[in-house]
């Protein structure tokens, strides 16, 4: 695991300038860490609070509280009704919203610079004060039901990348979904979410990222004014999951269901994360994910689309930014009349021509330009940036390796992305069939 | 809480002026050089309600060809080329327009320029590209054969236009972009892309001279007008619910009345009632009733679909199959409520401090500056337009608001379209 350098509380905050981003990181005595990344085109600031914690931290049968509770923390604390922060927000102009991952939760709100402060003291409330009545809970268990339903339940390629995941991670949590089981989801409760938030919610457990027309300066005397006042929570669990044994056996899961007019094959790997890889393994990951698979120039891409033209699409993907080891995948949609069998054939003498002979020259250098152009376009983004920086302090990275990660990216050589190559093991893998027809 | 109304202009939008080439093309741009990228976004009038009679998705399959070789390049060597140099370059299509958006490195640029000008002025249309983007699209319409909001969507259209082009499927369908050749997207090319009704809109590391030139080189080769088919006004057909018979566990519900058209002295009026209504997310009405209190759906909302020939007021919700009729109700009432009583004070001057404050939020990045300077001229509501538009929402009444309440929510006119497996109740 990679260890995150923090400047300790008390410490002149640090203006590092890399690769084109400024930013300051300087913790709070309660051990919140904050991170400023000042933008002052425009009067506006991105306010977001992370939580080290998210649905891999979950008890077991309690699958969905993480998201859960996400949802109840809108129906507020001792101090603000119900209802309350949400339309402050709105009379302010602000947006707001809030996710959940496998690693994190995080609430954000958008706002004029000058309602930051505004912001800032709700966000710091609800971080300890939370009240929940059954009245509140019960429909909003409905609302999450529904939004399974809507996301998962009535889409068969979601459920088949469902069941890959709960195929791929045999002892890791990361197989269970984000949204929880529904079973599980039916009988979560006030309690539940209650002592899940007594125990994970903190500000040692936190990440305040403010990006914007800010000083860091500023950001600082607002945030010991409001978050600062949070108690530490000195019992927060060390997040050692259950983690995954190597893989030593292919499997396959197929889905068919007479709703499939259209067939597709998704495959993912379990492989190494930023945080679990070796230096420099993960970034060449990130360049095999783009030579392998982007939409036009891709080697899966001209395999399969162009030359052989068994496929319609194809392209490939890493899921790069996580705790502990997580998933590269492939995929493809067949030309009509090729088989999902024929397809994976070609995939697979498609992956083993990579493992054996690796990339051109042109084909890295290509790659690169595009990742390294994408990390330039994302600075447009404000609240873009804001989410780099939150995901990956959530996930054992450091500030420092966001912003220089374009370098790391520079360095990677046409050799790294042969040899990551190798993660591609089938025996690593789970491949999904999606099929209209009956198994 | 004392809070004092925003109606300031978002001050990067305020610094838009007009480009003139020297060949004639016209730019808004937002010079800006903080960051070392270019964002420009133009549309054509074109869109699906050109397609010729028997053609529905001709024009979308259209925009999916134009970078798929161009010039000197074929498909996979264009796309090196811009792959090579880090370059966002796409195209799409609506009802109304033929879009396209760019975006590349200040050293890039002109190089950026010069691709969008040959995928724009001279496609090829390679027989292999042609079939492959065609089995692209196809393959799409095959996974949304059965996908609830897809299928919610076109028989939505089908019901509120029939026999007008803005009910035809804008992707087509799996026979019509089949039977589609070369020399359908060869001519749909050359007659709907005209420089007369271009619009363009730059924001960010470039100036105004650099850009006059860049404009002239790209677009001077099209045709200086296009031969655009006549499309008829047209307003919806209503008062209907259909359901549409599909074997998965939550319906999903479209509902929509007619709305008003961009130019109507009315429309602002209306950005103030939907927002009350189903537009603010969190706060909205349809939000407290259907979410909140019943926990119903994860997601309702109502919006203004104001389009070049029409407008709708859409909204949609999902809620299992057991609760649908009930979902369909709460909404009904909540119409019906909103169009007898209108709204009091306080949710008036809330909704005008949410639209007024968050206008700023839409001018953060370069792109989504560049997509309202485009939205702009598209509606042809003048340069001075970002100055004005706060001043027009802090100045409706709520007499204006229960004016064009009256005017639009009449729920016995109401389209609903309802996709799934709704049981009695």
């Amino acid at each position: 695991m990679t260890g995150a350098t923090l400047v300790e509380k008390g410490a002149e905050t640090q203006e590092a300038v890399q690769s084109g981003i400024a930013y300051s990181e300087f913790r709070l005595g309660n051990g919140l860490e904050v991170v400023v990344i000042p933008d002052h085109r425009t009067p506006v600031a991105t306010h977001m609070i992370w939580y080290r914690i998210g649905s891999a931290d979950e008890p077991r049968g309690r699958t969905g509280i993480a998201h859960f509770l996400e949802h109840l923390m809108f129906k507020g604390t001792e101090t603000h009704p119900a209802g309350e922060f949400s339309r402050t927000v709105a009379e302010l102009g602000g947006e707001e919203n809030a996710f959940t991952s496998n690693d994190y939760t995080a609430y954000y709100q958008r706002v004029a610079k000058e309602h930051l402060a505004t912001v800032m003291g709700f966000e710091a409330d609800r971080m300890r004060g939370l009240t929940l009545t059954d009245a509140v809970v019960d429909p909003e268990r409905d609302v999450v039901l529904e939004e399974r339903r809507m996301r998962t339940d009535s889409v068969p390629s979601s459920q088949l990348v469902e069941t890959m995941t709960a195929t791929m991670f045999a002892n890791h949590p990361y197989g269970h979904p984000i949204i929880g089981w529904k079973p599980e989801i039916e009988r979560l409760n006030r309690e539940d979410a209650l002592s899940f938030y007594r125990r994970f919610y903190a500000p040692n457990n936190a990440i305040l990222v403010v990006a914007g027309d800010v000083t860091a300066d500023e950001v600082k005397a607002l945030a010991e004014a409001t978050y600062g006042k949070a108690p530490a929570e000195p019992a927060i669990p060390v997040r050692l999951r259950p983690q995954e044994p190597q893989p030593v056996a292919a499997r396959k899961v197929v889905l068919a269901d007479s709703r499939v007019q259209q067939p597709m094959l998704q495959r993912m790997y379990l492989t190494p994360s930023y945080s679990t890889a070796k230096a420099g393994e993960a970034e060449a990951l990130d360049v095999l994910a783009q030579a392998l698979g982007a939409q036009s120039t891709g080697r899966l891409n001209k395999r399969l689309v162009l030359e052989r033209k068994l496929a319609v699409s194809a392209g490939a993907w890493y899921s790069s930014t996580a705790l502990d080891d997580h998933l590269f995948g492939v995929y493809a949609v067949p030309a009509e009349g090729v088989g999902l069998d024929e397809l994976e054939t070609a995939i697979d003498e498609t992956l083993s021509e990579v493992m054996r002979d690796g990339f051109t020259d042109a084909e890295v250098t290509r790659a690169k330009t595009r990742l390294v152009a994408d990390a330039i376009y994302q600075r447009d983004s404000q609240s873009s940036l804001a989410r780099s920086f939150g995901a990956a302090l959530t996930t054992g990275l450091s500030a420092k390796q966001v912003v220089t990660w374009p370098d790391a990216i520079e360095r990677v050589t046409t050799a790294d992305v042969g040899k990551a190559a190798h993660w591609l093991d089938k025996k690593r893998s789970v491949t999904g069939f999606l099929t209209g027809e009956a198994a | 809480m004392a809070m004092t109304m925003v109606v300031t202009a978002p001050a990067r939008a305020a610094a838009v002026r007009k480009v003139t080439s020297p060949g004639g093309v016209e730019a808004w741009l937002v010079e800006d050089h903080t960051n070392p990228l270019i964002a420009m976004q133009f549309a054509f009038v074109s869109g699906a309600s050109q397609d010729p009679s028997g053609k529905p998705g001709l024009t979308y399959v259209l925009s999916g060809l134009l970078d798929e070789g161009a010039g000197p390049y074929d498909s996979t060597a264009f796309h090196e080329r811009i792959e090579d140099l880090a370059i966002d370059l796409r195209f799409d299509a609506d009802r109304d327009y033929l879009t396209g958006s760019l975006k590349t490195l200040t050293k890039n640029a002109d190089e950026a320029f010069e691709l969008l000008r040959l995928a724009l002025v001279v496609p090829r249309f390679d027989a292999e590209a042609t079939q492959r983007v065609k089995a692209q699209v196809l393959a799409g319409l095959r996974r949304d054969a059965n996908e609830p909001n897809a299928v919610a969507r076109n028989a939505f259209a089908a019901a509120a236009f029939p026999d007008h082009p803005y009910g035809a499927p804008l992707k087509g369908t799996l026979e019509t972009v089949a039977a589609l050749v070369r020399e359908d997207f060869a001519s749909q090319h050359a007659r709907t892309l005209g420089r007369d009704s271009l619009k363009v809109a730059v924001v960010g590391d470039i100036d105004a001279e650099r850009l006059a030139l860049l404009l002239d080189r790209v677009f001077t080769g099209l045709p200086a007008k296009a031969e655009l088919a006549p499309v008829a006004d047209v307003v919806m057909a209503g008062s209907e619910r259909r359901v549409i018979d599909l074997p998965v566990p939550q319906s999903v519900i479209a509902f929509g009345l007619a709305g008003l058209r961009r130019k109507d002295a009315d429309f602002v009026p209306a950005v103030v009632m939907n927002h009350i209504l189903g537009g603010g997310s969190f706060t909205s009405r349809l939000w407290t009733e259907v979410r909140e209190k019943r926990g119903l759906a994860y997601s309702v909302y109502s919006s203004l679909a104001p389009s070049r020939h029409s407008a709708l007021l859409f909204g949609a919700t999902s809620t299992k199959n057991e609760r649908a009729n009930e979902s369909i109700q709460v909404i009904s009432s909540e119409i019906d409520a909103f169009a007898r009583n209108g709204v009091t004070a306080d949710e008036l001057d809330k909704a005008r401090r949410y639209l007024t404050g968050s206008y700023g939020l839409r001018f953060d990045t370069s792109t989504k500056i560049a997509r309202e300077l485009l939205q702009a001229q598209l509606d042809d509501l003048g340069m001075d337009y970002f100055e004005r538009r706060n001043a027009e929402i802090a100045a409706v009444t709520a007499d204006d608001v229960a004016r064009v309440s009256k005017r639009l929510l009449d729920t016995a006119k109401m389209l609903v379209v309802v996709v799934g497996r709704p049981t009695e109740g």
